[in-house]
């Protein structure tokens, strides 16, 4: 048999039929669903006469834009409140499962997929919203998709898909200490731009990714679209294993042998073939902050704001241009110069345990700069709870941060939490666009130690100023 | 949804690179609950200054371009999030055709599942559609889908490239699921095999 790539080999496993022109019938394991993207999907099933063909292979979930404090008291905004109401009806009606805002299970969608071992290795999961890429982390096929798409899963548990190209990540040898998986990541998208992946399914590979955690391969996998790819994955292994098993939702006893059997036999094989490659050093790689308004626009924290004239294409020029106008900027600055207003740690991208632990690594015993705003949003009730539980929440209170509800919150400003026009916020999400975060705000996209050290800072700075050995 | 099949009609230019979901409809746009009625939304950052008043010079807030059903773009257009509020909002607009280097991926497919018809073509050939485009009422651009042509107001014929399938869908108008459902035997063919990823899935039921 011809060699295949971890990617190949999920596909095929999900094949469902293929049409003549190539265009496959492919069946989906895992529906995530959410409130902002699912109701026009439940309402065209309700106009066709058309049910949930698989309520048990799906969940619910509302994240985006319920609010991150106070949530007890109810939905004060209109709007927000209508589409969570929406979706709890739908799912009352479709007999979809849901995690109810009050819970312990509720959080960012593509947080709880891998923490309630919903999403597993080998399987296909897609969701309406594009960093369902998160996923890929365990070795699954995940990708974003668009409400008619949603509704097509519900409907019939599969999706029209041509296969997608093969691109292969490396990055070889050790990360040095100090540099985190969102750095990785920003390199990565620094390297082969936000258009690199387009068409493409990533596999990220080498020492530096084997060597990172699942919240780590996580994060790497959650900007995969920010690199335009159709999806981003890791091939599972021990680190893998260890972090599915037991989970509430995972396979047990002998379903969980014939399971590892099959995941087992999931690595790309010896020879297998890939479209793109693209190599990394890991010890080439620093502490990454973007300065535009793109996540390509990446420079290392020591770096400075990048001058447009010296872009030869005049479309990138007058691009570049406007993000540094936009941004505030001026060029030849100082990264580590900027000032900052607020600092916010969440998001699919690093809302994990691990991300929180890192932020309160660094505030231990320090406190916030005045004028700056730090929150935290804990990426689900679980993550809180175990948050608390260790006395993070405590650690970081005292130093100053707003210790929050889960949710989106302020990685797209769908509900409260927003920039107001003009301010700078170190973030550890994944998208700076213009207005991204609330309109006219200005969004450096940063590991949880960065912002974290820039919130006690006031100004962007090296994380590894920071360190301290004990947290090593 | 709508068949597209030929298309005349007032061309916007808009010559910007990565054009993402979020400057195509901002998320605080999203909380709706119906397909419909985006439009004013429609490139909401671009259109209005913070008052909310039209900003003069952008382009669809210019004669003839606030009728345009063509909008020609640059590079890896409707980048970023999966929101298929992006094509909800540039039909409720009149944009039935989207011209561009490339696109992202979700955004392409979200494009086809409302009758929006995306065209790739080289930057050259972009450029000189911007150019045309620019010429507004006087300057007509066809796109024949049947015949897979984009026709320039001087006459010139461009070629371009579709997937026969999704060509298919969009000629006749066709929804999706209704074709997928087609395939429901060999779906059922599938859930019932047992493939080694399935024997061990749990159900969720909570």
């Amino acid at each position: 048999m011809k060699p295949r790539t971890l990617f190949d080999k999920v596909w095929d496993a999900h094949v469902v039929e293929q049409l003549p022109d190539g265009t496959c019938v492919l069946y989906i394991d895992r529906h995530l669903v959410h409130e902002v993207t699912s109701p026009q999907a439940f309402e065209g099933l309700r106009l066709a006469g058309r049910k949930v063909r698989r309520p048990d292979a799906t969940i619910a979930v509302a994240d985006h834009n319920i609010p991150t404090m106070g949530r007890a008291q109810g939905i004060l905004e209109e709007d927000s409140r209508i589409q969570v109401d929406t979706l709890e009806r739908n799912v009352a009606e479709f007999g979809v499962p849901y995690f109810p805002i009050l819970s312990p299970q509720q959080g960012i969608v593509h947080i709880i997929g891998p923490e309630q071992g919903i999403s597993l290795p080998g399987t296909t999961i897609v969701c309406g919203d594009s960093h369902t890429s998160t996923h890929g982390a365990l070795g699954a096929l995940a990708f974003g998709i668009g409400t008619s798409e949603v509704e097509h899963v519900l409907a019939t548990q599969t999706l029209l898909q041509k296969p997608a190209k093969n691109m292969l990540v490396r990055v070889d040898g050790a990360l040095p200490p100090g540099v985190t998986a969102k750095d990785i990541v920003l390199a990565i998208i620094g390297k082969i731009g936000t258009a690199g992946g387009t068409g493409h399914v990533i596999e990220y590979a080498g020492e530096a990714i084997r060597s990172l955690d699942m919240a780590g391969r996580m994060t790497v996998c959650n900007m995969s679209i920010e690199a335009g790819a159709r999806a981003g994955m890791i091939a599972p292994d021990e680190t893998t294993f260890a972090y599915v098993a037991g989970r509430p939702y995972a396979p047990k006893g002998a379903a969980w042998d014939q399971a590892l059997a099959w995941w087992k036999s999931l690595p790309s094989d010896e020879g297998a073939h890939y479209d793109k490659t693209v190599v990394l050093n890991a010890a080439d790689i620093v502490p990454m902050v973007t300065w535009g308004t793109n996540p390509e626009a990446v420079v290392p924290i020591t770096g400075s704001v990048p001058n447009p004239a010296d872009e030869a294409d005049e479309g990138r020029r007058v691009q570049l241009a406007r993000m540094v106008e936009y941004m505030g900027l001026s060029v030849g600055q100082k990264m580590t110069d900027l000032k900052i207003d607020v600092v916010f740690v969440g998001s699919c991208t690093n809302g994990r345990i691990e991300d929180i632990r890192a932020a309160a690594a660094v505030a231990k015993g320090r406190k916030v700069a005045p004028g700056v705003r730090a929150m935290i949003v804990p990426g689900s009730g679980i993550v809180r709870d175990l948050a608390e539980a260790e006395g993070i929440d405590k650690v970081l209170i005292e130093a100053g941060f707003e210790w929050r509800e889960p949710g989106c919150s302020m990685c797209l400003g769908m509900n409260p939490d927003k920039l107001t026009p003009g301010q700078r916020c170190a973030s550890t999400s994944n998208r700076n666009f213009e207005g991204r975060q609330g309109p006219g705000g200005r969004t450096h996209l940063v590991s949880p130690a960065m912002a974290a050290a820039a919130a006690i800072a006031g100004h962007l700075v090296d994380p590894r100023d920071f360190a301290r050995p004990e947290f090593n | 949804m709508d068949a597209f099949t030929k298309l005349t009609g007032i061309a916007a230019p808009l010559p910007l690179a990565n054009v993402d979901t979020d400057k195509i409809i901002p998320a605080r746009f999203l909380k709706t609950i119906k397909r419909t009625g985006l439009g004013v939304h429609l490139f909401d950052t671009l259109r209005y200054d913070a008052e909310g008043k039209e900003r003069g010079d952008f382009v669809l807030n210019q004669e003839p371009y606030r009728k345009a059903e063509i909008l020609i773009a640059h590079e890896n257009f409707g980048c970023g999030s999966s929101r298929e509020h992006a094509p909800w909002a540039l039909l409720d607009f009149g944009i039935r055709c989207v011209i561009a280097p490339d696109f992202a991926d979700i955004f392409h497919t979200n494009t086809f599942k409302n009758g929006i018809l995306p065209i790739k073509l080289s930057r050259e050939i972009c450029d000189q559609l911007m150019e045309d485009a620019k010429l507004g009422e006087n300057a007509r651009i066809t796109v024949d889908l049947e015949a897979q042509m984009v026709v320039r107001p001087n006459g010139e014929k461009i070629p371009f490239e579709i997937d026969p399938f999704r060509k298919h869908l969009l000629l006749n108008g066709l929804d999706d699921i209704g074709q997928t459902l087609q395939h429901a035997p060999a779906i059922d063919r599938y859930e019932a095999r047992q493939t080694p990823d399935k024997a061990w899935m749990p159900a969720i039921a909570v």
